[in-house]
C-alpha cells in the first residue's frame, strides 16, 4: 500500500494536533476531484482524527499503514 | 437547505492555556467543512490583539502540571511540586511558567495561537468582538487584528440559535 501512486505529498511528522488536519484540508483543497494526496504524520491521534475528519467531509480514506510509529495516510479527494 | 454543521464558541478566557480551546475547535471545525463562529467576550477580547500576549498563571490553576521542555525524557516528564506560596509570590514566576509552557508546546509540535488564529481566518472562521466589553475594558478597534466583526448579545445568540454545537469557554 505504502508503494500507492499520489499526486501530492504531505509530511505532517514531528506536528501535533490540529496541525495535521488543518494541513492537510489545506493540500486537498489544492487538489482536483478523484486525485489521491499521501499524508504522513507521527501524531498517534491523527489516526482517529484522520477518519473522523473523512466521514464529515466525504473525502475518501483510501488507507493508512504504520511503520516506525509513522502513519502514512492515502485520501482521494470527492 | 444546506446541511452544513455550524458551531458556536464564545471565548472568554485569554490565558495562553484557555486561549487554544477556541482555535483549535474553531479551525478543525472549518477543516471539516463547517461554519464556525467565535464570540470574544470578557477577558477572551485580548485573544484578537495584534500582538497577543497570553501568558499562564500555574497559581490560579492548582492541577496545571509543571514540567521541563529539556532534559531527558524522564526528567521532561516529572511533575514538579510547586507550592502555592511560591507561585503566588515569586516574581516573574507566570513568566517563567509561560515561558516553558510556550517551549514544551514548540517541542511537541502544537501550533501556536497566532497561527491557529490565521488559520481559523483562512479558513473563513468569523471572529465577533463583543462591544460591551470592549467599552468596559477600553479597547481600541486600531488595537485588533484585521477582519473582525463587531456586536453582542443578540448578534450572538442570533447565530447560535441555528448552531448545531454551542460551547462556553
Amino acid at each position: 500500500m505504502s508503494d500507492m501512486v499520489s499526486n501530492m505529498e504531505l509530511n505532517c511528522e514531528g506536528l501535533n494536533c490540529p496541525l495535521p488536519i488543518l494541513k492537510t484540508k489545506k493540500a486537498i483543497d489544492s487538489l482536483n476531484s478523484g486525485e489521491i494526496l499521501k499524508m504522513t504524520a507521527t501524531d498517534p491521534g491523527s489516526v482517529s482524527d484522520m477518519a473522523s475528519w473523512a466521514k464529515r467531509t466525504g473525502h475518501e480514506l483510501v488507507a493508512h499503514t504504520e511503520a516506525s510509529n509513522v502513519h502514512t495516510f492515502f485520501i482521494r479527494k470527492k | 437547505m444546506s446541511d452544513t454543521k455550524k458551531l458556536a464558541i464564545i471565548a472568554s478566557q485569554g490565558t495562553l492555556d484557555w486561549g487554544y480551546p477556541p482555535f483549535i475547535l474553531a479551525s478543525t471545525a472549518a477543516a471539516m467543512d463547517m461554519e464556525a463562529v467565535i464570540f470574544f467576550t470578557f477577558y477572551g477580547l485580548p485573544l484578537l490583539k495584534k500582538e497577543l500576549d497570553a501568558k499562564v498563571s500555574p497559581h490560579s490553576n492548582p492541577a496545571m502540571p509543571m514540567k521541563m521542555p529539556f532534559g531527558s525524557k524522564d526528567f521532561q516528564s516529572f511533575n514538579w511540586p510547586i507550592p502555592n506560596v511560591i507561585s503566588g509570590n515569586v516574581p516573574g514566576f507566570d513568566n517563567m511558567a509561560t515561558m516553558l509552557m510556550k517551549e514544551t508546546f514548540k517541542k511537541k509540535g502544537v501550533a501556536t495561537i497566532e497561527q491557529l488564529r490565521s488559520m481559523c481566518q483562512e479558513f473563513g472562521v468569523r471572529f465577533i468582538a463583543c462591544q460591551m466589553t470592549m467599552e468596559v475594558f477600553g479597547f481600541e478597534k486600531e488595537e485588533f487584528i484585521d477582519g473582525v466583526e463587531y456586536g453582542g448579545a443578540a448578534t450572538f445568540l442570533e447565530y447560535a440559535a441555528d448552531a448545531d454545537i454551542s460551547l462556553f469557554i
